[in-house]
């Protein structure tokens, strides 16, 4: 038999799909011009820049000036926290317990440059209470960043309410909206959303290349200072071929969303059912039913994270962990803790998530192969019933 | 190419392949290290009797272990390089041999390594202690040490747990 080779970390990245590839190959070597050039070729990349930026805009229902191209969902994330710090010199900042490293780290940072930084705690599903926000929100708050749905547990935060929050206290909101971008419904204006962070390679399109939508009208500091691009927020040549890459990304995503979510949400309902009915002491992490519809993640008692994604890795399959042993301080995953769970119980965690590519016979696999994994792993184990 | 995050391809076979696996009924000696909350945990058993010169020897060696791929693969190797030696000779094997003889680990598990040769260390004590032996002076020292770090990892997990 060929060796299997099953990818189901869609949440960490996706392949580049072929009718991008093929929409951006033009803008790596016949339209190359810089498009801040004046001439015939700077202007032919400088069409396609602004005709990406309408195409996002509208993705998310804004206008094109609100829409900043950056390198990623990391530089966008940094942008808005220590530009808008930056803009403001002092204030209160708001994030979530549970937002990814390119918003807690750049919070942390400014908290050691004498902003008052403060979580928000979330339930055992990691789900945020817009009440508790509204509570917790001071006179000199300057931002509240909640983050849309949550890469480790696929939690999906209420930010719509939170918005409306925020927009009542007259406080700027911040969503960091990498896992939801072309999977749920996003709306700046209704959502009352006055930062969105977005990434093109979460959504089959290239590495590289990400956005940030700031609200006409609220000001912020450049991080990069020089040639003036994207309205003087981010200077640097603009990456046309990932920003035109990035739009068509966004297109295809709006139109096979529904048929996505179908086939891909029937799937993992069938993993999470069949790893919680075949392994004992297995358990469902994040919300069970608020959650993204490709996102299945667990936690097993008595075994560890890694050593469940290395004999997966050996079986042909692709996965993921937060677990301590795996990461690169050894400390237990922030996310996990924040649920309310012991460090012990968040070593044996782990993440499958679902895409456009995974099959049937896929989930079958893995429901064959990791009820055994466990059990062999257990079996090592002074825990593990023998 | 060196990699950042990735095993040796003989820990890798240690690890898909665990070695000395299980327990040990009426074991001479057991040695548990780690910790739950920090990740590893091991326990190791040795049955010891004489061979035939009348020196102690490991006649026969298990381990459990709960942790990540370093943990197992090291914990299953240190096990078969104690088999069969004298308590003497069991005690030299040290944690750089272990991880050189793996083919090297990425550094931030050298621990790892480290918390099996304090496994069989510990168990050769117990196994001492047990039978009112004479302990070597280097033993008790690595007993205490062994016994302060614990305590350390239990001091620092103790709001986690």
């Amino acid at each position: 038999m060929p060796k299997k080779s099953i990818y189901l970390d869609y949440a960490s990245t996706t392949p580049l799909d072929k009718s991008i590839l093929k929409t951006m190959l033009p803008y790596m070597s016949l339209k190359f011009g810089n498009s801040s050039s004046q001439h015939e070729k700077g202007l032919e990349t400088q069409d396609a820049l602004e005709k990406a930026r309408k195409i996002v805009a509208k993705a998310i229902n804004a206008e094109p000036e609100e829409i900043i191209f950056t390198s990623s969902a990391t530089e966008s994330n940094n942008l808005a926290l220590l530009g808008l710090a930056l803009a403001k010199g002092k204030g209160h900042i708001l994030i979530s317990a549970i937002e990814h490293d390119s918003v807690i780290k750049p919070a942390k940072f400014l908290k050691e440059q004498g902003f008052n930084v403060e979580l928000i705690p979330v339930d055992k599903f990691g789900q945020i209470s817009p009440i508790k926000v509204k509570e917790i929100i001071k006179k000199n708050t300057i931002l509240v960043s909640v983050m849309h749905a949550n890469n480790e547990i696929g939690t999906i935060e209420p930010i719509a309410k939170i918005g409306k929050i925020c927009k009542d206290q007259g406080v700027l909101f911040h969503t960091d909206a990498s896992q939801t971008l072309g999977k749920l419904k996003i709306d700046v204006k209704k959502m009352n959303i006055d930062f969105l962070t977005g990434s093109a390679h979460k959504i089959y399109g290239p590495k590289g290349v990400g956005f940030l939508y700031i609200r006409k009208g609220v000001k912020i500091e450049p991080l990069f200072h020089g040639g003036g691009q994207e309205f003087g927020l981010r200077s640097g040549t603009s990456n046309v071929a990932g920003i035109v890459g990035l739009a068509k990304a966004l297109n295809l995503a709006q139109k096979r969303v529904h048929g996505d979510e179908i086939k891909i949400r029937k799937m993992r309902d069938e993993l999470i059912s069949g790893v919680l009915n075949k392994i004992p002491n297995s358990y469902l992490t994040g919300h069970p039913k608020k959650r993204l519809y490709n996102n299945a993640s667990f936690r097993f008692d008595f075994v560890e994270g890694e050593s469940i994604v290395e004999m997966l890795n050996q079986a042909g399959i692709y996965a993921s962990t937060a677990s301590a042993c795996a990461s690169k301080t050894l400390e237990p995953s922030h996310v996990l803790l924040a649920l309310g769970l012991k460090s012990h119980q968040a070593h044996g965690s782990l993440r499958l998530t679902l895409g456009r590519q995974t099959k049937e016979e896929d989930i079958e696999y893995v429901l064959k192969v990791l009820p055994k994994i466990i059990k062999k792993l257990r079996r090592l184990s002074p825990y593990g019933k023998k | 190419m060196v990699r950042s995050n990735t095993y040796s391809k003989k820990a890798l076979q240690y690890f898909e392949k665990p070695r000395n696996f299980g327990r040990i009924k009426n074991a001479s000696g057991i040695g548990k290290v780690g910790n739950l909350a920090c990740g590893d945990v091991m326990k190791l058993y040795i049955k010891v009797t004489k061979n035939k010169k009348e020196e102690d020897y490991i006649k026969d060696i298990k381990i459990e272990t709960f942790g990540c791929v370093a943990a197992i693969a090291t914990s299953g190797l240190t096990a078969d390089l104690a088999k069969g030696k004298t308590i003497n000779k069991a005690l030299k094997i040290t944690a750089q041999t272990v991880a050189k003889i793996i083919g090297g680990l990425p550094q931030i598990k050298i621990h790892c390594s480290l918390l099996a040769t304090d496994a069989l260390a510990e168990a050769i004590y117990d196994y001492l202690k047990k039978f009112k032996k004479p302990i070597p002076s280097s033993l008790l020292k690595k007993h205490k040490d062994i016994e302060r770090r614990n305590k350390i990892l239990e001091e620092r997990y103790k709001d986690l747990e």
